[in-house]
């Protein structure tokens, strides 16, 4: 890939004429607009230059450099780990950095804390709606800052002034300021949150996610109000997952991968076949496609059929078959609803619509304890929030799925369970002194092979694996790929999401690939390869 | 109407209907006197339990009201004997009560305890210290607190406003100020409602945990301090299971166990409701005194039930 040359070079070239051009007055950016000739030579509205922070263990931002100009929507793209919230926080006072300096209008500033960000005039609009809901309107929108009258709140003026707020989004008639913020839509709170955010003063505007659990009416009513703080010269940096609102919205695109900036260009000549690449990145080594008569365990009727099945707000309804032997990978860029994919069959998201039939029944109401029983097993993508207990046992870990499925009453004898135990680590080759030690002190990729051992000690027929090598060693990693090989090779129908293009060539018979929570196609065996899928995720083909 | 006040309402509607109950069971029931009398009874728990409505707006607990109500009787009782005159002791209970708060407070946020533990430990601590200094019952003999819970306004009908039930409200006053017109008072809320979110707001949150125990001890000694003028005595046993009397005036009151939402106001309302229970249980004579612990669950458990409905339609319709 070719990406990181010609817009490395663009974006050198403003910090050697920075200083030659002499910093301007701050205010003059409205003019520019953004149109990228001039780029080079005027001052930005905000500069991150040589930006650095490093985590135990983590570099998370190395030497990135990072300008928005005024009156400009500024998509940061990239996937997680990638460093965009590492440099957002920055940004807003939220992290220090180890190294970097910020210029805000041309002025070297020191942002060491959200309150120094605010005073900057930096407004942040977080993911989640960063509000309180019990509480009414107006209190969040004044809160810290109420006016005061003889020492105590003027509640009176502190109401006029949560309107006034509203009224330059011009959405206060929709709204009443004494009512709690919770009774109104995700969509009203995260424009409360904007007005919120918005002083007479703000330069930069950091929206993270803002449309993240918006419908598509919602999502083009924040637009236009994004538009036309754009056009009052604001500063905007915008983060999504959704690359066609990125293309809808966004003047410039930078993208972040592993702690250091990839490539910046305006969105017109950064087509989603050059981004998606710059995104993903490409891991050294080559991957070997699984040989085909490796997969020809294949056979009979499909043991998963999953017909328009969706949920409104999660993922759009999709069609999904499985058949015993096979490894279907679900293929898409972070957000883009893997996750959502393997939980709605799995019925840890219920599902709104749709059908879902396994080994020939339908499955009326999905639930995690039901697919158990019909033997479908699911390895989440967070180990530690969601598919272990770190302080109990190894064994006690592997037995929790079984006792799950035979019920609380027919509880499994100490002997039995110690044998079985022994009998997955042996299988898996975990590493372990025994089966008694608890499993957050394993390694990453021991973890997963536990999670693994779990799902398979309750004899599964379709096994969910979401994520199964993240944030797991190179050694493991090949452990795990091997495994679920394996386990193909032996009849199970398995159902793979993952982040990482090679790991899914390497395993899939089929993928799934999905964008902004849709499926957006279907790659068969013969036609699997990076750049299909590259190709698929952005729009190319279908 | 704004549906804040809706708990608050649902509370003073359950203590009219409560109230005339025992006006239809009880000829001279309905009287300024009986409910002077409650007043009075009540106002030490009831002050206590404003603290307490601090503390459980914030999402927190606080366990060691019932021993700081004993801790400054007794003390302020010994430092009678002393020859202290008792509002200079009353005075140094204050300040006493809200520094173990705010010390309670800064445990709970720098070592990020939960508070029940922190302030169970405050329980076991205050009542230990009871018992080193005093193991029976110590008489004030100072005539001032004689004279001072003597002192009341009398109302129509007869009843009187008695001077603990005027501190009591002076507390009330004071507390429905610092809740709803101070930015402390909307940090608790915020802090409450959502923390992650206080956070990010930029919301003190060591600075307001701190205050807020610090408030919940004062108003505990306060409580300890009305309790041993109205008693004229420390003993070491006064005020066990107040905690828990409080938290229920609380919650019966609308505040939400889960933080966030409630009123100081409605905290008078709900602990005068357990007041009027056990006063109509007192006045019937035959009935048994456990009578009175398993109306006030009855009634806390349709309260709890009642506030989870509620709730739970307000956050519907906001939920993604």
């Amino acid at each position: 890939m070719a990406q990181d040359a010609p817009q490395g070079r663009r974006f050198e070239s403003p910090r050697a004429s920075f200083d030659a051009s002499g910093p301007k007055k701050p205010g003059d950016g409205d003019e520019v607009g953004g149109t990228c000739l001039e780029q080079t030579i005027v001052t930005a509205r905000i500069e991150m230059l040589g930006v650095s922070k490093a985590f135990p263990g983590v570099r998370a931002l190395d030497g990135v450099d990072f300008r928005v100009e005024a009156g400009e929507v500024h998509a940061l793209m990239g996937e997680n780990g990638a460093g965009k919230s590492t440099l957002i926080k920055i940004m807003t006072g939220a992290v220090q950095g180890d190294a970097g300096e910020i210029r805000l209008d041309g002025q070297t500033v020191r942002i060491g804390s959200t309150g120094d960000a605010q005073a900057l005039g930096i407004g942040t609009v977080y993911q989640e709606v960063n509000l309180v809901p019990t509480m009414s309107v107006t209190k969040n929108m004044t809160l810290l800052r109420q006016p005061k009258r003889f020492g105590l709140i003027d509640w009176r003026e502190a109401r006029r002034r949560a309107r006034q707020r509203l009224e330059r989004l011009n959405i206060a008639s929709q709204i009443d300021v004494e009512r709690p913020l919770g009774s109104y839509s995700v969509a009203v709170q995260q424009l409360v949150a904007i007005a919120r955010a918005l002083e007479d003063d703000t330069r930069v505007l950091v929206l993270d996610e803002p449309t993240a659990s918006l419908d598509a009416n919602e999502t083009a009513l924040l637009f236009g109000i994004v538009r036309d703080l754009k056009a009052r010269g604001i500063a905007i940096v915008f983060i999504t997952h959704f690359i066609d609102q990125v293309y809808a919205i966004a003047d410039r695109i930078s993208v972040l991968r592993n702690g250091r900036r990839v490539g910046s260009a305006p969105t017109s000549e950064l087509p989603p076949l050059q981004l998606i690449p710059m995104m993903l990145g490409r891991e050294l080594e080559t991957t070997e496609r699984r040989a085909a008569s490796e997969s020809s365990a294949i056979h009979g009727e499909p043991i998963l059929v999953a017909e328009g099945v969706g949920r409104r707000r999660v993922m759009a309804p999709f069609d999904l078959t499985l058949r015993p032997g096979e490894v279907v990978g679900l293929s898409g860029l972070l957000g883009s609803g893997r996750t959502e994919v393997a939980k709605l069959v799995f019925g840890a998201i219920k599902r709104d619509s749709g059908k879902l039939t396994i080994a020939g029944a339908e499955v009326k109401s999905a639930s995690p304890a039901r697919s158990l029983h019909l033997g479908v097993a699911y390895c989440p993508e967070d180990r530690k929030a969601e598919g272990l207990f770190a302080e109990l046992s190894v064994r006690e870990n592997i037995i929790l799925g079984l006792q799950t499925k035979r019920g609380w009453l027919r509880r499994l004898s100490f002997d039995a369970q110690q044998a079985l135990a022994e009998a997955m680590i042996e299988a898996l080759g975990i590493a372990t002194p025994d089966a008694d030690k608890p499993v957050g002190q394993l390694s990453g990729g021991n973890q997963q092979k536990v999670v693994l051992a779990r799902a398979l000690t309750s004899d599964p027929r379709i096994l969910i694996l979401d994520e199964p090598t993240r944030g797991i060693d190179v050694g493991a990693h090949a452990e795990i790929v091997a495994l679920i090989r394996k386990l193909c090779a032996e009849g199970l129908a398995l159902l793979v999401a993952s982040s990482e293009l090679d790991e899914l060539v390497a395993v899939s018979d089929r993928i799934a690939v999905l964008r902004d929570r849709r499926k957006v196609g279907e790659i068969e065996e013969r036609a699997i390869d990076r750049q299909t899928i590259i190709d698929t995720i952005a729009g190319a083909r279908t | 109407m704004n549906e804040k006040f809706l708990p608050l309402l649902a509370t003073i509607a359950v203590f009219v209907a409560i109230f005339v109950i025992g006006g239809l069971l009880y000829n001279n029931f309905m009287s300024t006197q009986v409910l002077g009398d409650i007043l009075a009874d009540n106002a030490f728990i009831i002050t206590a339990a404003f603290g307490t409505t601090f503390v459980i707006l914030s999402g927190g607990i606080d366990l060691s009201i019932g021993s700081m109500i004993g801790f400054v009787g007794v003390v302020i009782a010994n430092l009678d004997l002393a020859g202290w005159h008792p509002l200079l002791a009353a005075a140094l209970m204050l300040g006493f009560g809200f520094l173990f708060g705010a010390l309670q407070g800064l445990i709970i946020d720098i070592c990020d305890i939960q508070p029940f533990i922190v302030t169970l430990a405050g329980l076991f601590l205050l009542r230990g210290a009871c018992f080193m200094i005093n193991l029976d019952s110590v008489p004030i003999q100072n005539g001032f607190v004689g004279w001072f819970s003597g002192l009341g306004i009398p109302l129509p009908g007869g009843g009187v406003l008695r001077s603990s039930a005027i501190v009591m409200l002076l507390a009330l006053a004071g507390g429905i100020v610092i809740a709803h017109f101070t930015r402390f008072g909307a940090n608790v809320y915020a802090i409450g409602g959502d923390r992650t979110s206080a956070t990010l707001m930029g919301v003190p949150v060591r600075r307001t945990t701190v205050g807020i125990y610090a408030l919940g001890g004062f108003y505990s000694a306060l409580g300890g301090v009305i309790y041993a003028f109205y008693t004229s005595s420390g003993y070491p046993l006064a005020g066990s299971g107040a905690e828990l009397t409080a938290i229920a005036s609380v919650v019966l009151g609308g505040t939400m166990l889960t933080g966030g939402v409630g009123m100081v106001a409605g905290t008078l309302f709900g602990g005068m409701i357990l007041g009027l229970i056990a006063t109509i249980i007192i006045f019937n004579g035959t009935l048994n005194g456990a009578w009175i612990m398993i109306v006030s669950g009855v009634l806390l458990f349709v309260f709890i039930v009642l506030q989870r409905s509620l709730v739970g339609s307000l956050r519907m319709r906001g939920a993604a």
